[in-house]
């Protein structure tokens, strides 16, 4: 069965080579350009993981992170927070919030889909 | 003309007066004083210049020249050279409510009644000739002005000059009661008198000058001509020094006249006790030197006309102020002239009768009242009324004596030996007040022997030959000597010869003045207060708070007791509205029954001061405390054994205070480092940002391309292209931030010049041309050609212009855009403007969208980015040419980016001249 990611990013370019990798890695991908887009996409329909940006418009990454995890229908859902801030108090704060996980920019395309991979493999055995 | 006509305008000027008293205390009651103005306590220390000067001077330079000069190089000598002694007796007048130079002095030796009573008396005596001089001067200048057709100034003869003084004396008796004992607290400054002393000063100055004028260029040709004229009339030893008399008596007068101006009891009140503002006094250093200069300009001028004119004939040198015009038929100056010396008069008499009726009430009439037990403080009338009634009579008195003086004795004299009599008189308590401010040894014994055997002399010397040529003693008096004796001649004391008069008494008096007061104080010790006192006064500056204190304990008075008393010296509501004042300040309430405290029983003491001077008011205090005084000679042990220690502590003190200086400057330096660090942290986090966001995107499809599985060719061109494109970015960032640092460090090389915006417009236009054309938008540029040049950098000139449409072009409605350039000159630069039609820039946004990497979101992601530092990187070089930059939105939408530049300079003022020429 295929997988789902949802990208959550507002960088254009960032968003095409993401998209790349994961369809490369076998990953069903899904974009959403802002914090608000990424809550209706995920209500639309529940991904198995989402690479979220810190840094967007409307909405920001913690605040979605957060919204995520205060509904108990998305538990499943893994979280890896990307981004370019890579203050470990950043870090620390995602992880507080809820990320599984979480990736600095710029990153290692091969770590980025060796890391989505193991996680959702994880939240399978769990399941 | 008539004598009415002058009465009714002497009237008038009185009356006018009058009104600006009146004005002055109503402006100080809504606390706009008038008299909160260095100007206006100037001139009203100009209340120095009396009819002495006014008629005198030029009296005394028609008749021996330049002797009228010493008079004001005194003075002058003191406010310039000296002015350090009226810093110091301003200061410790604030501080201990002095009301009076009697005052004054009673409370520099011990709060002592005795020397209050004492320099009174010798200040009554003293003045009573110099205050008949104005008088004498009034009379005089009436009877010539009505007597218009007998212009020789023969003196006030007949009886109609005389009842002319009397209605004079009293009408300046009504005017000082009505201004000066209004109300009772003296401390409380007499605004609307001082205002109106100085606007007197204002108009004896424009009279004097208005003369002057008309002799020197009405009739001659200016001062050359004048001297030349008098010259050949056989008049130079006037304006020469004499070689054949020496120095001596211009000494003795310089040396009186800088003692006058401290120790005349009408300068130290208005120069000390009028002060509103310590301030003030370091204009008046120079203005009132000033003052003097200007007013002494015109003297030997118009005394050589009166010489030149009146040759030969038996005229009043004194009154040439009057004649002289008259002589040549100008009666409006003649009348103008006569108004300022009735200024001049008018505004000593006045002054001189409240300063004196002050000390005559506090100093003399109190004590003994309350000595003889004729009124009691601890009982429970109301006293101020009895207050201000003593007052008001001694006016009256003082203004009787006056008239007395002129009509008995003071006919065979003119006005400046009359002056120079009072002068010397006041010079007596110089000793007593300098000697008092600066030598601690000082005593109470040593002031009052010495003030006076002084005084004695100065009877002995000056006032009984006076009288004895006024006729009241026999003239063998003056040339035998009292009983023959030829050693006591009052002109030749103990057969001191050679001197003239004045320089001979100023020596014997002084001599037994400061002779005494130095060798019994150096005898006989300081009692318990007045060492206090000693300290008090002469380290005034070193304790302004507390160590003045009298009482040290609490004493068994109720705060009831208190303001009752007060009530009946000052009246009942200023009493309660004293006492909440206190309660406020002090931030205590006061209960009626309650035992007052020490800082009360010194306020009380304060303000009773304010109205029966010091000592009275130590007495009253301390008849209604039992038992406070004790803790004087307490205090006082202490205060010896301690001194050492207090002034090591005040030492520490310093110390600590400095170092607790320091360490607050270290810290608020080390928080402003952390809060520095703090932003810096902040850029560098953000830089890291910006930067990381194109690397991101460079290294990602790096990789996917390297990896070539899965790649088509049409893919791998358009990663190319992307990577490319980002790494444009990250180049323009580099180079942007790299511009910002060095412009915010100011390390970036300018070169300004004259520009011409429309080049440098269509540069920008140039560079952006693919880009606009590319995204089909439509431009409208508006930008005149020959606009005036404008200076600035053209290359930053061009990229200000560059990154506005970059961010007007990224912005824009799409499709359909369209970017508006406009420049106009303004006020004081060129407007330029740069429109949009997209969605305009929300309010809260528009200040900080010129911060750095304030980036607003993208509408959408097609758009190119930006830095995040465009605009940021516009402001500084906006700013760095002058102007202002600000984004406002267009009606329908659109933002709208406006700079100003401005001007060149150089080019404006070669394009003024060359419209010129």
């Amino acid at each position: 069965m295929t997988h789902s990611v949802l990208v959550v990013e507002d960088e254009p370019n960032i968003v095409l080579s993401l998209k790349f990798v994961l369809k490369q890695a076998g990953f069903n991908v899904r974009v959403a350009e802002d914090g608000a887009q990424a809550i209706t996409e995920i209500e639309r329909d529940t991904p198995d993981a989402v690479l979220l940006d810190i840094m967007l418009p409307k909405r920001d990454g913690f605040s979605v992170c957060e919204a995520i995890r205060a509904n108990p229908a998305w538990s499943a859902i893994k979280i890896i927070v990307l981004s370019a801030r890579s203050r470990e108090a950043d870090k620390e704060k995602a992880l507080a919030v809820g990320a599984d996980d979480f990736i600095t920019k710029p990153f290692s395309t091969r770590d980025l889909g060796n890391r989505v991979k193991s996680l959702i493999a994880a939240g399978a055995g769990e399941a | 003309m008539v004598g009415w006509q002058v009465g009714l305008v002497s009237l008038a000027y009185l009356g006018l007066l009058f009104a600006i008293a009146y004005y002055g205390d109503k402006r100080a009651e809504s606390g706009r004083s008038l008299t909160q103005n260095p100007y206006i306590y100037t001139l009203s220390i100009a209340v120095f210049c009396t009819s002495w000067t006014f008629y005198g001077s030029v009296g005394r330079a028609a008749t021996t020249g330049l002797d009228f000069l010493p008079i004001y190089i005194g003075p002058t000598l003191v406010f310039v050279v000296w002015s350090v002694i009226w810093v110091k007796i301003i200061r410790i007048c604030k501080v201990n409510r002095i009301t009076s130079i009697a005052d004054f002095i009673s409370s520099r030796y011990g709060k002592s009644a005795i020397l209050g009573g004492l320099v009174t008396v010798i200040a009554v005596i003293g003045i009573t000739p110099y205050i008949s001089l104005q008088l004498k001067s009034i009379a005089e200048s009436f009877t010539i002005i009505v007597d218009y057709s007998n212009p020789r100034g023969a003196g006030g003869e007949g009886i109609f000059a005389f009842d002319t003084t009397l209605v004079v004396a009293l009408v300046l008796a009504m005017f000082s009661i009505l201004f000066g004992t209004r109300h009772i607290d003296a401390s409380e400054h007499h605004e609307g008198l001082v205002s109106a002393i100085a606007f007197e000063s204002i108009v004896k100055l424009f009279a004097f000058l208005a003369v002057g004028f008309f002799v020197t260029f009405g009739l001659h040709d200016g001062f050359t001509d004048l001297f030349g004229k008098a010259e050949a009339a056989g008049l130079s030893h006037l304006f020469t020094v004499a070689h054949d008399r020496g120095y001596g008596q211009w000494m003795t007068m310089t040396l009186l006249s800088m003692a006058a101006i401290i120790c005349l009891p009408r300068q130290f009140y208005i120069t000390a006790v009028e002060n509103a503002d310590e301030q003030h006094l370091r204009k008046a250093v120079w203005l009132f030197p000033l003052y003097l200069l200007v007013i002494n300009v015109f003297v030997l001028p118009i005394a050589l006309t009166g010489a030149m004119a009146f040759a030969g004939q038996d005229a009043n040198a004194d009154m040439y102020m009057l004649t002289v015009p008259i002589r040549h038929d100008q009666g409006a100056l003649a009348l103008f002239a006569f108004i300022g010396g009735l200024s001049a008069a008018t505004s000593m008499v006045i002054v001189a009768a409240i300063a004196l009726s002050t000390m005559v009430c506090n100093n003399l009439v109190m004590p003994l009242l309350l000595r003889w037990k004729i009124v009691d403080a601890g009982e429970g009338s109301d006293l101020s009324m009895l207050l201000l009634t003593i007052r008001r009579a001694s006016i009256v008195l003082i203004l009787i004596l006056g008239y007395g003086y002129f009509r008995f004795a003071s006919e065979s004299y003119s006005l400046v030996t009359i002056g120079l009599v009072s002068f010397a008189a006041a010079a007596q308590f110089a000793p007593a007040i300098i000697g008092g401010i600066f030598w601690k040894g000082a005593t109470y014994r040593g002031a009052l022997v010495g003030l006076s055997m002084g005084f004695l002399v100065w009877i002995y010397t000056l006032l009984l030959p006076s009288f004895a040529q006024s006729g009241w003693l026999p003239i063998s008096f003056i040339q035998q000597g009292p009983w023959g004796i030829s050693l006591l001649r009052p002109y030749a004391l103990f057969g001191l010869e050679g001197f003239d008069h004045l320089s001979h008494a100023l020596f014997w008096s002084m001599l037994a003045n400061i002779g005494c007061y130095a060798l019994v104080s150096l005898r006989f010790a300081a009692g318990t207060l007045e060492r206090i006192q000693a300290a008090l006064f002469v380290d005034v500056f070193l304790h302004t708070e507390g160590m003045r204190d009298s009482w040290t304990q609490d004493g068994s008075a109720t705060v009831g007791d208190l303001e009752e008393l007060v009530g009946r010296f000052v009246g009942k509501q200023r009493a309660t509205s004293a006492f909440h004042t206190f309660a406020r300040d002090q931030g205590v309430t006061l209960r009626r029954n309650q035992t007052a405290d020490r800082a009360l029983l010194n306020h009380v003491e304060r303000l009773l001061a304010g109205a029966v001077g010091s000592a009275t008011a130590r007495v009253m205090v301390g008849s209604v405390v039992k038992g406070g005084i004790v803790g004087l000679d307490d205090m006082y042990q202490i205060l010896d054994e301690t001194s050492q220690a207090i002034q090591y502590s005040r030492m520490l003190e310093a110390k600590s205070n400095e170092l607790e200086d320091t360490t607050k400057q270290l810290q608020a330096a080390n928080e402003r480092l952390k809060e520095l660090d703090s932003l810096k942290d902040d850029f560098l986090s953000t830089i890291s940002h910006e930067l990381r966001t194109p690397l991101t995107s460079i290294r990602a499809f790096t990789e996917i391309l390297s990896n070539e599985a899965g790649v088509t060719a049409q893919e791998r061109r358009h990663f190319m292209a992307v990577i490319a494109k980002e790494s444009e970015r990250l180049t323009r960032l580099i180079d942007q931030i790299l511009d910002l640092a060095k412009m915010e460090a100011g390390q970036l090389d300018w070169s300004m010049a004259g520009v011409d915006l429309r080049g440098a417009v269509d540069e920008a236009l140039g560079a952006m041309d693919g880009l606009v054309k590319e995204r089909a938008i439509r431009l409208e540029v508006d930008v005149p050609a020959h606009l005036p040049m404008v200076r600035a950098d053209r290359d930053r000139l061009v990229q200000v212009v560059i990154n506005l449409l970059s961010n007007a072009v990224k912005f824009c409605r799409s499709p359909g855009g369209l970017i508006q350039v406009r420049a106009a000159p303004a006020a004081d630069g060129l407007l330029v403007s740069i429109t949009d039609n997209g969605d305009g820039i929300r309010a809260e946004d528009r200040d900080r969208i010129f911060e750095k990497f304030h980036q607003l979101y993208r509408g959408s992601a097609a758009q190119p980015s930006g830095t995040g530092l465009g605009l940021a990187i516009c402001r500084q070089i906006v700013s760095f040419f002058g102007g202002e930059i600000w984004v406002e939105n267009r009606d329908g939408g659109g933002a709208c980016f406006s700079f100003t530049l401005p001007y060149d300079r150089v080019q404006e003022v070669v394009g003024r001249v060359g419209a010129m020429t």
